[in-house]
């Protein structure tokens, strides 16, 4: 009859489909380690430095301001892992960002905002350099940075000592007054309503000192607003964009990419020259906030990055990962420093805590990786 | 022709060459050109280290001499021993160096003297290590007692309880700067002194987080420009800036310009000029004419102050 025959062909339940809560589903995601971690740290911290002042408003910000400079090179660093390579010459980039627009704004006297430019404009010419190298050669992305961490810390050292005989350049905060672009970087935005906060008596105000009466937290630094502003690029573009899905395909199996119609030159190219752009944008904030550059600036930095991208679950073989899980960590990165500061932890045991954490972090995302992609 | 080339051109060469003899066994007692080796423990990117190549140069122009650099890049002092191994035997006519860890580089500093090279030190280590290793003299300033005489200041300001701002606490001379500002003070140093890393966002963030846990915090020591400037943004950051007394070793243009606006109380300079400057002078003079002055030359600490600044705030970085 027909009523069987619909019965027999359209069964209510396909065996073949594997029932998941939606709970799990909305749980089991690149980025849970991190969130764990995330707020397994906070609970840590607000139990035992809860009344140090790491959670007023000023202790607020000094993490938030470690967190966001971590959060800008791990964002790039990110992006450039899951598309399948290794930066390494993230620290040394910026400190030759940082020197190339000391020199160019202080000993030559261009304009603050033409330094800025060349400075990206060198910067993302040398990452494509890298991207470029790395494809012709074939050669792992690891060595061919490596070799740029040396070149360019060297170019750096070499070209502050010959243009001004010192290796720490002042006296950018003095050129750069009155240019339009310097603010973009090292400002501080939304004064008007921390100074609003203070008039109502939400936010405490210096009650002595040289700051006497202004509010203690003068305005969010444009340094976490880049980072925020970096966050949501870099997820939008990995999440929602088909340059996302490239940028996954290309580090999962490049082969297989190109065998699709995936550019994975171009793609590697871009992002390599997004992780210049990132370190760039890093060194700017920093010389403008301290009005000078040094040579030594960076040192160790890309490992760092690379270690908040692996704590956010990030593959480092390419092809999975996300950017809240890097920024995340990134933030995980900064709170500890931080707040071993606030507990009144000896300091130097924060590198034994970051080992810790990375260890942990690492086994945590293997486990939740096997169970989204189901491999065993 | 040929013939006639043939049996003139030995004559030719033999009486060249005799010439070339006389020459130099006439040549008068002062030479010039002799090569010194100067080895440091500092990593390429330590920006006080500029000074000393500075006045090395200087100093070689000046006595006709010409003095290498040499140094780790990364900072690592087992290499440093390597170099100076290296350095030895390439047979220069001096050596100077410092003594970055006793330990690692007695084997090859001893190596050096006993073979008759001689050598100075400067900068880090006693003079009795210095002794200890055959040198001929030590110029530099004892690490220990410039941090005592900084506590020394700063107790008669009134200093009860401090913060130490270090930036490179793997070299054991930091601490040494450290336990002494504390023994000077009568404070047993213990998290005083924190390990701020090299990150200038960083090192500001550290000191407003101890500063903020530590609320009665009078007195900071930071040991360079690396550890200063930072902290100059932190104080001013939390209003403290003229309200806490702050000491700080070796100088720079920015430094100068806070102890002009009293918010920096003295800043040490070892005179790192000297230490570069003087062994060159005086070894050449040992190799030339055999003199050499007895003693240990302290270069500093020099306290540089409000009133004494203005040779320092032309020449900082370069030459001061």
């Amino acid at each position: 009859m027909a009523s069987d025959v619909k019965k027999a062909g359209a069964p209510a339940e396909d065996e073949r489909v594997k029932e998941m809560s939606r709970f799990r589903k909305a749980m089991i995601r690149p980025e849970l380690g991190a969130i764990a971690g995330a707020v397994l740290v906070f609970m840590f911290f607000l139990a035992i430095a809860r009344d140090t002042g790491m959670f007023s408003p000023e202790g607020v910000m000094t993490w938030s301001t470690v967190s966001a400079q971590f959060i800008i090179i791990a964002v790039g660093a990110c992006l450039l892992m899951i598309a399948g390579e290794f930066d390494l010459s993230v620290g040394s980039m910026i400190g030759f960002a940082g020197i190339v627009i000391a020199i160019t704004s202080v000993t030559w006297g261009w304009p603050v905002w033409l330094s800025i430019f060349t400075a990206f404009a060198l910067a993302m010419a040398i990452g494509a350099l890298n991207g470029y190298l790395v494809i012709k050669t074939g050669l792992p992305s690891f060595i061919v940075t490596l070799a740029f961490l040396y070149i360019l810390r060297g170019l750096t050292i070499f070209g502050a000592i010959t243009a001004t005989r010192k290796t720490i350049i002042g006296g950018v905060r003095e050129a750069a007054e009155g240019d339009w672009l310097a603010p973009f970087f090292g400002g501080t935005i939304f004064t008007g309503l921390f100074q609003w906060l203070a008039d109502i008596g939400l936010l405490e105000t210096f009650s002595r000192g040289t700051r006497i009466g202004q509010p203690i937290v003068d305005g969010i630094p444009m340094l976490i607003v880049w980072a925020v502003g970096l966050i949501v690029f870099g997820h939008i573009l990995l999440t929602r964009t088909k340059f996302g899905n490239w940028i996954y395909a290309s580090g999962g199996d490049a082969q297989a990419a190109r065998y699709a119609g995936v550019p994975v030159n171009r793609v590697k190219i871009l992002m390599f020259m997004f992780t210049a752009f990132c370190a760039t944008v890093f060194a700017t904030s920093q010389v403008m906030e301290f009005g000078s550059a040094a040579a030594d600036r960076g040192i160790l930095k890309e490992f760092e990055a690379i270690i908040s991208v692996v704590i956010g679950g990030a593959l480092l073989t390419g092809g999975y990962g996300s950017v809240i899980g890097a920024a995340l960590g990134a933030l995980i990165f900064g709170v500890v420093q931080q707040g071993l500061f606030f507990a009144g932890v000896e300091s130097s045991l924060f590198r034994v805590f970051l080992g810790i954490i990375l260890l942990l972090a690492v086994i945590l995302n293997t486990y939740i990786r096997r169970m989204i992609t189901g491999e065993r | 022709m040929i013939s006639l080339f043939r049996k003139v051109s030995p004559i030719v060469l033999g009486a060249l060459a005799a010439l070339g003899i006389f020459s130099a066994v006439a040549a008068p007692a002062m030479a010039e050109g002799e090569r010194f080796v100067l080895i440091s423990h500092a990593p390429d990117s330590d920006s006080w280290w500029n000074t000393i190549k500075n006045a090395i140069k200087i100093a070689g122009d000046q006595m006709n001499v010409t003095v290498e650099y040499r140094n780790p890049p990364g900072g690592d002092l087992a290499d440093m021993g390597r170099i100076v191994q290296q350095a030895a035997a390439s047979n220069p006519d001096g050596i100077i160096v410092t003594i970055a860890d006793f330990d690692v580089l007695s084997g090859p500093v001893r190596d050096a003297v006993d073979r008759g090279i001689p050598v100075i030190t400067i900068n880090s280590g006693t003079p009795e290590q210095s002794e200890k290793l055959g040198a001929l003299m030590h110029i530099g300033q004892p690490e220990y007692a410039a941090g005592f005489g900084a506590g020394k200041k700063a107790k008669a300001a009134g200093v009860t309880s401090f913060l130490c701002v270090n930036h490179y606490i793997t070299n054991p001379a930091s601490v040494e700067r450290c336990q002494g500002y504390a023994d000077a003070l009568g404070v047993e140093l213990g998290s005083q002194m924190i390990d701020s890393q090299q990150d200038p966002s960083e090192i500001k963030n550290r000191v407003i987080a101890y500063l903020r846990a530590n609320p009665d915090t009078n007195g900071i020591l930071t040991l360079g420009p690396t550890s200063a400037h930072p902290t100059l943004a932190a104080l001013d950051e939390s209003g403290r800036a003229g309200d806490i007394h702050f000491g700080t070793f070796d100088l720079s243009s920015e430094i100068a310009k806070a102890i002009k606006a009293d918010v920096i109380a003295f800043a040490i300079d070892q005179q790192p000029y000297l230490q570069g400057y003087l062994p060159v002078v005086i070894l050449t003079n040992l190799v030339r004419y055999g003199v050499l002055p007895s003693g240990n030359i302290n270069s500093g600490p020099g306290f540089v102050v409000k009133n004494n600044i203005a040779l320092v705030e032309k020449y900082a970085g370069e030459f001061r």
